[in-house]
């Protein structure tokens, strides 16, 4: 901290555990904030982790009494939207803060400010929902939650369910207009949109993705808070209002969801792969055009979720066939990375193993999807279990394969230490034999007619050993994330010290400063000359990157309060709205929910007036910390 | 901050991008405004799939009146062209007479707000209720969300107007006195869909 005590307008930093709490609750750094989300996604993840491991106890065996009716709805709806939502996506935002800035060549995002915003609502958002648990009961309408079960049938939990979402879509949306400013204006000289690394160019799809995405989600939460606590008519069919347009919407946003989340995993697949197969990721530019191909096939397919819905051959037909289209970028991808190991010298630790281990799961959960994109087929999977197989391949085997992988591989370079290889080689083989175990008996029980979403079966409909192979699969995975818990507080306090290359074989700018990066990430902003530019130097004979510019004075934002003060707002006036569904406290109810939104346009209002300057690192301590970190 | 005086002397040719700041704000706002026409898109999709089902209660060829919208799309229109009228005197780095057309664009506003007020109480004594018909929540929904933008919009350029007093034009705040204009532009932009597709195609009954 011997940068921030000498600076202009940072308060001296008093030890203790309140100026350590105040320092996280304030901080605008992406690294910092990178790892709030880390940990805000890792609690959401383990809730979400629990309530899947409700399930397959319940679901071990036939009959089974252990979570039944009202309580399993309940279950499997936070499930869902707790893994989707405040588990999944904070864990991307957690490696695009890490990662992006370092890999472009930029001290900071565009919007700091706005990048703490988008965590707090995001956090804030996660905690409105799970209070559901606490006041009166969760939402148990199933992640989707079809109108008008849910606008009209089901109790409190569905407010919960609707301001959770949109108070963390909300700093989503932020976050991904953040990302996509930062990507487009921040990049290091030299470093042009075909050097931008895969992982980079991913996310940026992805940002793109988001901001198209979620604003639809948004008004579909409207309309159903509409509906349920002011008596609109939007999915009140005796008032005229249709249900579909509810479908509509919310795969509108939904489909392209899937995408936001699947992407970042193919642009951490990309990044390990090439790493550690120390070769340049093959078919660079196709990668990037089918990463492109996918973002905008992605807005094109949501009616394959609804084809049993009754919309009629022609429009079953158009969507099945640009569904099946997204199998060929997707192909591309896949042969990419296998030509990318095709030949090189792999090292098998685990964040390769991961990389690796994804390849032939996703395949597998790509097939089933063309599978389901036939609309005749479909009919038959269609709430089945068949397609909860499905999903977990592509959600858990692409997306969560590909998080951890990253994990493995970026951990050194935010925390300054390794994570343990052999707890890690433990950790990827239980939860890879664990995953399958899980899920692909699942695909049988489908073709068999066992429905999701059902808390039970009977005996002697032949269902009962596949379920309990995969009530014991998701005991493994559990266990795994077990080990992995174990393996993050080892690494903590005894995990192996990481060098600024940590791997020794870094392709990409990140490797070439300090792990941890120094607080302004980049002493002088580096010159770009090529595609993996950091390993460019390395084979010119150099240990750092070529300069931009001289050393000298670094303008750095202030840390500021306001935005968990404006997520604590939001909170406050979502409380007052869900409550305001109770009848004998309504009046008091909807005022407590003005005076949150009142608050937070205040806020705004203190954020538009006061002019941040900044401050300053100087040259010379600049020239100090190097000196350190060397 | 000294350097915020010296930008008064000398303003560059376009102070709203002159800064890696402002720059970032001018994209990332716009990139906002993409957002936003998904948003509207949604809400105008949402309405015009729900605009006949009256169930019962008011059409739309039954209460729209031309008069009183064509008024408010010909203000809110002339407070798109005042607007641009700031943003060149910015440019100009003449504060009085951005002050000036900045003040005239709220009063512009205020007035739409005032007519959309008194058009929906006409509504209301008419049956026309929030929750009347589907046609109706769809109706007051979307029209609703563009008078918030309205409203949201006059508070904002109204305390950056009243700073503008204190701050000047600077590389600091004219990118914030821009953005303000783009999304006053963009409210304006809106409108015009809402006064095609709900006003026209509703009092043509179509």
């Amino acid at each position: 901290m011997s940068v921030n005590a000498h600076s202009l307008s940072q308060p001296k930093q008093n030890s203790g555990f309140f100026s350590w709490l105040w320092e996280w609750l304030s901080t605008v750094d992406h690294k910092k904030i990178a790892i709030l989300y880390l940990f805000g996604g890792g609690l959401f993840f383990l809730i979400g982790g629990i309530e899947a491991m409700l399930i397959r106890i319940q679901l071990a065996v036939p009959e089974n009494t252990f979570l039944v009716g009202h309580n399993y709805n309940e279950v499997i709806t936070m499930h869902g939207t707790t893994m989707i939502f405040l588990a999944a996506m904070p864990f991307i935002f957690a490696l695009m803060n890490a990662v992006i800035p370092l890999q472009i060549g930029a001290r900071d995002v565009a919007f700091p400010f706005v990048n703490a915003l988008g965590f707090w609502l995001f956090f804030m958002g996660g905690i409105i929902l799970n209070l559901s648990w606490f006041l009166g009961g969760a939402p148990a309408g199933g992640w989707t939650a079809y109108a008008p079960l849910s606008s009209e049938f089901l109790g409190n939990g569905m407010d919960f369910y609707v301001l959770g979402l949109q108070v963390a879509g909300a700093g989503t949306l932020m976050g991904a207009i953040n990302f996509l400013v930062t990507i487009v204006n921040m990049r290091a000289p030299g470093m042009t949109f075909m050097r931008l690394p895969l992982f980079t160019w991913t996310v940026f799809i992805t940002a793109v993705l988001i901001l198209f995405a979620f604003p639809a989600l948004t008004v579909g939460l409207f309309l159903i808070f509409f509906d349920r606590l002011f008596d609109a008519n939007f999915f009140n069919e005796a008032n005229g209002g249709n249900s579909i347009i509810w479908e509509h919407i919310f795969w509108i946003f939904g489909h392209p969801e899937v995408y936001i989340l699947i992407l970042p995993a193919f642009g951490v697949i990309s990044e390990v792969i090439a790493t550690f197969s120390k070769k340049r990721l093959f078919g660079y530019s196709s990668m990037v055009f089918a990463t492109i191909l996918i973002g905008f096939l992605a807005f094109m397919v949501w009616v394959h979720h609804m084809f049993t819905v009754g919309l009629g051959p022609s429009a079953n037909t158009i969507f099945a066939i640009a569904t099946m289209a997204i199998a060929v970028p997707t192909g591309i991808k896949i042969f990419n990375w296998i030509f990318t190991l095709w030949g090189g010298q792999i090292t098998f630790n685990t964040a390769n193993l991961y990389a690796v281990g994804f390849i032939p799961t996703f395949v597998m959960g790509g097939v089933t999807g063309v599978m389901l994109a036939v609309p005749t087929a479909d009919f038959q999977y269609h709430d089945s279990y068949f397609v909860v197989a499905h999903f977990h391949y592509v959600i858990v085997g692409g997306l969560i394969f590909g998080l951890f992988s990253g994990f493995y591989y970026w951990w050194p370079k935010m925390f300054g230490r390794h994570l343990n290889e052999t707890l890690g080689k433990i950790n990827f083989w239980l939860f890879f034999i664990g995953f399958h175990l899980t899920f692909f008996f699942q695909h049988f029980l489908g073709l068999m007619g066992m429905p999701r979403r059902y808390f039970t079966y009977l005996k002697g409909e032949g269902f009962d050993a596949f379920n309990m192979v995969s009530t014991i699969g998701a005991f493994l995975m559990f266990f795994a994330v077990i080990v992995m818990l174990i393996n993050i507080a080892y690494s903590a306090v005894k995990g192996e010290k990481a060098k600024g290359d940590a791997w020794e074989q870094g392709r990409t700018l990140e490797w070439s400063i300090a792990s941890p990066p120094p607080e302004y990430n980049f002493a002088q902003t580096p010159l770009v000359k090529g595609i993996d530019a950091f390993w460019k130097e390395k084979m010119d004979g150099k240990d750092k990157m070529t300069a931009a510019e001289p050393v000298g004075d670094i303008h750095m934002p202030s840390s500021s309060i306001v935005p968990f003060l404006m997520s604590i707002s939001l909170t406050i006036a979502s409380l007052g709205f869900i409550f305001s569904a109770h009848d004998g406290v309504r009046k008091p109810a909807l005022f407590v929910a003005g005076a949150g939104v009142v608050l937070f346009f205040l806020c705004m209002l203190a954020r538009s007036i006061k002019d941040d300057p900044g401050f300053h690192i100087h040259k010379e301590e600049v020239i100090e910390t190097e000196k350190g970190v060397r | 901050m000294s350097s915020v005086k010296d930008n008064v002397t000398a303003l560059p040719l376009h102070p709203e991008k002159s800064t890696l700041e402002g720059k970032n704000k001018f994209l990332g706002f716009w990139f906002f405004l993409g957002g936003e026409t998904v948003l509207f898109g949604t809400l105008f999709a949402t309405f015009v799939a729900l605009r006949h089902q009256t169930s019962g209660g008011p059409a739309a060829e039954d209460i729209f009146g031309m008069p009183l919208t064509f008024l408010s799309t010909i203000i809110l229109l002339t407070s798109s062209l005042t607007s641009v009228f700031a943003i060149m005197a910015m440019r100009d780095n003449s504060l009085g007479r951005m002050q000036l057309w900045f003040w005239i664009t709220v009063i512009l506003g205020l007035a739409f707000l005032g007519l959309e007020i008194t058009e929906f109480t006409e509504y209301m004594h008419e049956d026309l209720g929030y929750t009347t018909s589907a046609f109706s929540s769809a109706f007051y929904t979307l029209v609703g969300f563009h008078g918030c933008h309205v409203l949201f919009g006059v508070v904002w350029i109204s305390t950056l107007m009243i700073q503008s007093f204190k701050k000047g034009i600077t590389t600091v705040t004219a990118p914030k006195y821009y953005v303000a204009s783009l999304y006053w532009h963009f409210i304006d932009v809106v409108w015009v869909f809402i006064f095609t597709v709900v006003y026209l195609l509703g009092i043509l009954g179509g």
